[in-house]
């Protein structure tokens, strides 16, 4: 496990330089670079973005066509075995097997996954009750809710302690309260010293959780950067003018700077000197719209995410 | 468990990677339980070869037996290997449901990502569906002593039929399980399947070969399971069996050759995306 070490010390999570992916004719992956620190970073893009692909490429599921792409320094192409072992994927469909309980699904991953007996046991335990499963571990998996399948999915990947995580689109489908669980949960993840790597459609997800954040749109990279950097790229704050009723009257664009603010507020107040205003940064739903030229998904409109996560 | 820090993790605790036999045993002990937690599918594995031998022998049999100059107890011993490979063609069309089911469902993705070889699974479901499908064969054998059925066979005999069955058991086992890689849905599955399932009643299993009209004896007399079920029949009944199960295990071989073949190409491209 020297290598290990190594790799926690200095090596870079992903290193890709030119990646491309095709199915076919159709190009769902051109020349993508990137370059991120251990740590927990989200994949952000709408449908069809190529999210599912990247991490399918990165988690060795399939190999992509050109570029180098190094996951904690391995190529998943030529070591794949090695990076096997030290990865996990929970993809969008559920891996949890309906009509085995919950240890049965942990012991049988641990298991695979090369662990003894003895030790797939004691980390199933850990693992179920650290993901509040203890009660319905003997159950079956069939008659667990959506939230539930997702933590126990998530929780199998996660017994041979992988460095890093990939974690596919993880809240899609889930009510609000599963959802703050689980980002609870992905957090905790992060702080125990766990690399991840998910996809997701929600701003707010991406926001909340992720140090970096990559923005995929049409099978290219579109940004990359903290949340900060992200809404800097659309320009600095705005002044809003307010009604008595809290309504925006007007809405002035500025550079962000001190002294910028400060001069376009003195010609507002100077035009209308009793009117309400407040400061405001950019959200990040409106540097998603100027990337992408499309509306992002947001947590609310989650019902009308696949079908296949609760049936 | 508190969360231990990632960083301290025992480097004993694992291996990098398991071998192909740990995945063949878990993946097995997996297919089993499937099979004997579902109580429909396992009555349906019990009942039916009870329900078929029930019938042939007492609803057809007499009849047809006595066409041949015979009674029902000599079409009892006729019927015997063709009441077992239809249970166990049955039986194994399962196989093309859970292998569907792995396929279709993101649990083989993320076999695929683990340090194993993922096709194993394929393996366990097959050693799941033999020893379920043997099972069925053993209670058929059941059922026929129950109803009178006598033999000279010896040991060696007996374990020479119940080897040929069990041979077909693996040959249709193997052709569901490609079934259920290709199809898109496991209720896909088991419909290509169906039209397996009546590969026995157009064979010398049920009825001689020559009582059918002329354009269906070309094919019953020789198509696969002729030869196999002549051939077990013969040994049921401690007779020697003439060609007829050098050919059957032609078929057999053949028929897993090209299965195995079509597993291996087909197998590692289904990645659902």
């Amino acid at each position: 496990m020297a290598y290990t070490d190594t790799v926690r010390a200095e090596t870079p999570l992903l290193e890709i330089t030119g990646l491309s992916k095709s199915y076919g004719r159709h190009r769902v992956l051109t020349d993508l670079d990137l370059t991120l620190p251990p740590g927990i970073h989200a994949l952000l893009g709408p449908n069809g973005s190529g999210k599912t692909t990247l991490v399918n490429v990165l988690s060795t599921l399939i190999p992509y066509d050109a570029g180098e792409v190094r996951v904690l320094g391995l190529d998943p192409r030529r070591d794949r075995k090695t990076l096997q072992g030290l990865v996990s994927l929970t993809g969008q469909y559920a891996a949890v097997d309906e009509k085995l309980s919950g240890t049965e699904n942990m012991l049988m991953m641990g298991r695979l996954f090369g662990l003894s007996r003895r030790a797939a046991a004691q980390r199933a335990d850990g693992l179920l009750e650290r993901f509040d499963l203890t009660g319905a571990a003997g159950d079956r998996v069939a008659t667990y809710s959506g939230g539930m399948r997702r933590k126990l999915d998530i929780a199998a990947g996660l017994i041979a302690q992988p460095q890093l995580i990939f974690l596919d689109e993880p809240t899609t489908g889930l009510d609000t309260r599963s959802r703050q669980a689980l980002w609870d949960e992905i957090t905790a993840l992060a702080d125990s010293g766990a690399s991840i790597f998910l996809t997701t459609q929600y701003l707010e997800e991406a926001d909340a959780l992720a140090e970096r954040i990559v923005v995929l749109h049409d099978g290219h990279i579109v940004a990359d950067g903290t949340a900060a950097q992200l809404k800097a790229r659309i320009g600095g704050a705005a002044i809003q003018l307010h009604d008595d009723a809290g309504h925006i009257l007007e809405e002035i664009p500025t550079r962000g700077s001190a002294i910028d603010v400060a001069r376009h507020l003195d010609a507002v107040a100077r035009a209308r000197p009793d009117v309400d205003v407040t400061v405001r940064r950019p959200t990040l739903d409106e540097v998603f719209l100027e990337l992408t030229g499309e509306q992002a998904g947001t947590a609310d409109q989650q019902d009308q995410g696949r079908e296949g996560v609760a049936a | 468990m508190t969360t231990s820090p990632r960083g301290v993790q025992a480097p004993t605790s694992r291996r990098n990677g398991t071998g192909a036999l740990t995945g063949l045993r878990v993946f097995t002990g997996r297919g089993l339980k499937h099979s004997f937690r579902d109580p429909e599918s396992l009555l349906m594995a019990i009942l039916l070869p009870v329900m078929l031998m029930l019938i042939f022998v007492f609803i057809f049999g007499e009849s047809i037996a006595a066409g041949q100059g015979g009674d029902r107890s000599d079409y009892l011993a006729y019927v015997l290997p063709a009441v077992a490979l239809t249970a166990a063609g049955f039986g194994a069309s399962y196989t093309a449901v859970v292998v569907s089911n792995d396929m279709t469902t993101g649990f083989m993705n993320r076999l695929r990502t683990m340090p194993f070889p993922a096709v194993t699974v394929l393996l366990g479901h097959t050693a799941a569906s033999m020893v379920r499908n043997l099972l069925a064969t053993g209670v058929v054998l059941a059922i026929a002593f129950g109803l009178g059925f006598r033999t000279d066979a010896g040991v060696a005999e007996l374990a020479g039929a119940v080897g040929l069955i069990a041979l077909w058991i693996l040959v249709i086992t193997v052709v569901f399980a490609v079934l259920g890689m290709v199809a898109g849905s496991a209720e896909a599955a088991s419909g290509y399947g169906f039209v397996l399932l009546f590969l026995p009643y157009l064979s010398s299993g049920f009825a001689p070969v020559e009582t059918m009209p002329g354009w269906l004896q070309g094919f019953a007399g020789h198509q696969p399971m002729t030869p196999i079920i002549d051939a077990s029949r013969a040994l049921f009944s401690g007779r020697t069996p003439g060609d007829e199960w050098w050919i059957g295990l032609l078929w057999c071989g053949g028929f897993i050759v090209l299965a195995v073949w079509l597993a291996a190409v087909i197998f590692p491209r289904k990645v659902a995306r």
